[in-house]
């Protein structure tokens, strides 16, 4: 498998990760490169082993609905990029 | 004093030969002269610092000290701490003061320790060299031309350099124990879900674990016993009955079997740790290792491991698809590096994430986002969770021919810098010994056991069964208490 620079691009906006064009050619050949190494992968029989999402086979606990958190968000606020009135400021999205 | 073990360093302070104020001033000052050469920390408040020896001196006082009261502990800059940067080795949270604590932290705090500071490590644990950190190198103190090993290379550098007493870190592929045995010292991983990952910056969710990392396995028990236990904010801890993690040791130490304190254990040796990629020098010093073992009564067993080699690609197909899920919430918006300049959001979002992640981390983001994406996701990340499973169970009928594995944690000694930098497969390959175990969630440890080419320390791997970790510690001790390889510190 070869990854083109097509490819690496479209990787790239759906992980929103700017890629400069000088930058494309580099990460396609060490994505390659990497990508060499997971082929390894392809060459097990693995027909009826069921895939292993987690090390515990634990299910997930539930609790009783209630609040248990007190309001910080001013505090958490404060490591914000822009905050105004207790919201967090984004470019306008719509119109 | 540099040297003193945990449990006599707690007597001296307990006994009032020593406050807290002074042992933390003393490696903040040792910080202060050797640090600049290593740079294992990224952050340092002596402030900080010396307010909770303090509060720790009139705990003792009040004799309500602990084990772990007034013992200074550095912190991988991985987890979050209330009122510290809290970087994670990136330039992406280079701005981030936490504004909580980790429950990792908050258990430190609560056993009385003193916060020394946030050490250095690759950037969101992604690396083995410690060379991506956006802070720049951890040199190794045994060699400043060598690497520290990663991603904990800032708290293993701390450790070897006796600038702390001890540190912890996260080990989601290797990173407790590549840098614990490159930098001669112990480290344990312990089984996943044992420790709470709340507040710990998330890389792989199904595989990062915390563990400590000290100069000895006695040190690491009584760190462990302090870091594990149920936590319901992490909704992969495991509710289990309080475990004293020495207790093997504290058993041991005082029915000593005569020369055979390990009579009757048995060890298993998969054939795929000693074969082809092993040096020499690290083979070495591995099989000197297992002789003392038997020495100690122990017996050993070939045991084999098949799907082994197939540990490494499924390793980078599962921790990349984990890792560009869980950085996703680094967007510029609630927290962290948002570009000085952009258009729209999307414009904002893509130049952020740009901005703010270094090259190794854009790299498992990309990876992690094609295998996840339509079209791919049964060849790569099915496949890769198909075979951790096959690699699970070849731990599970090796445990049922022994109690203990062991190998070499990492195929070489510490390589120079800039050696393996420019090259992420070879990189990658340095962890062969170690990435089955976080895949299958066994816990895992790494102890000093000889030095190899140039001088550089060497790790013995020691791989324990679910929940095996005082048996583990115990086997590390047993090994410590025969042989000076811990005790070695290099010459600064």
């Amino acid at each position: 498998m070869s990854l083109s620079l097509d490819q690496v691009q479209r990787i790239a906006d759906l992980a929103r990760i700017e890629l400069a064009s000088g930058e494309a050619e580099q990460t396609r050949d060490q994505l390659n490169g990497i990508f060499g190494l997971i082929e390894e992968m392809q060459a097990a029989n693995t027909a009826g082993v069921e895939p292993m999402a987690h090390a515990q086979d634990v299910a997930q606990r539930l609790r009783e609905d209630r609040a248990v958190e007190t309001d910080r968000h001013a505090d958490f606020q404060k490591v914000a990029p822009e905050v105004e009135a207790g919201l967090y400021l984004v470019p306008k999205v719509i119109e | 004093m540099i040297n003193a073990s945990l449990k006599e360093l707690s007597a001296a302070l307990a006994g009032k030969q020593l406050s807290s104020v002074e042992l933390t001033t003393l490696f903040l000052d040792r910080i202060g002269k050797l640090n600049p050469a290593l740079n294992a920390f990224i952050t340092l408040d002596a402030e900080k610092s010396l307010s909770m020896a303090r509060e720790a001196d009139h705990r003792l006082a009040r004799g309500e000290g602990g084990p772990l009261t007034g013992i200074p502990v550095a912190h991988k800059d991985i987890f979050c701490a209330e009122g510290w940067l809290t970087t994670c080795g990136s330039k992406m949270l280079s701005n981030f003061v936490s504004p909580y604590d980790a429950t990792v932290i908050e258990r430190f705090k609560a056993a009385g320790t003193v916060t020394l500071g946030k050490t250095n490590m690759d950037e969101f644990a992604m690396g083995s060299s410690n060379e991506t950190s956006f802070y720049g190198p951890v040199r190794n103190p045994w060699d400043t031309a060598a690497v520290p090993g990663g991603s904990s290379g800032g708290s293993a550098a701390a450790v070897s350099a006796r600038l702390t007493p001890a540190a912890t870190g996260t080990d989601t592929g290797g990173s407790i124990r590549q840098p614990a045995a490159l930098c001669g010292l112990t480290g344990l991983k312990p089984t996943y879900g044992v420790v709470s990952r709340y507040g710990m910056i998330a890389f792989a969710s199904s595989l990062d674990q915390a563990g400590p990392m000290a100069k000895s396995a006695e040190d690491c028990a009584l760190l462990l016993n302090a870091m594990a236990g149920f936590d319901a904010r992490d909704s992969t801890s495991l509710e289990r009955p309080t475990e004293d993690y020495t207790r093997e040791i504290n058993a041991h130490g005082s029915t000593r079997d005569g020369d055979k304190p390990l009579a009757g254990l048995r060890i298993g040796l998969p054939k795929e740790f000693f074969a082809e990629g092993l040096s020499a020098d690290v083979a070495q010093a591995v099989e000197d290792a297992i002789a003392a073992y038997r020495k100690l009564g122990a017996i050993t067993v070939d045991i084999s491991l098949p799907n082994m080699k197939l540990s490494v690609p499924a390793y980078y197909v599962i921790a990349p698809a984990e890792a560009s899920s869980n950085l996703s919430r680094f967007d510029g918006v609630r927290y962290g590096w948002r570009a000085p300049q952009y258009g729209d959001l999307t414009d904002m979002y893509c130049k952020s994430r740009a901005q703010g992640f270094g090259a190794e981390v854009k790299r498992r983001i990309l990876i992690g986002t094609y295998v996840l994406s339509h079209g791919y996701y049964d060849a790569y990340y099915l496949q890769a969770q198909r075979i951790r499973r096959l690699i699970a169970q070849d731990f599970v009928a090796a445990f049922r021919q022994c109690d203990l594995i062991m190998g070499p944690t990492s195929p070489s000694v510490a390589f120079d810098l800039g050696d393996k930098a420019g090259d992420p497969v070879q990189m990658y390959l340095s962890d062969i010994y170690t990435i089955a175990v976080n895949l299958a969630g066994l816990p895992g440890m790494s102890i000093p056991c000889g030095t190899g080419a140039r001088g550089r320390p060497v790790g013995l791997q020691i791989i324990g069964d679910y929940f095996g970790e005082a048996r583990m510690l115990n086997a590390a001790h047993q090994y410590q208490l025969a042989t000076d390889w811990h005790r070695r510190a290099p010459a600064l």
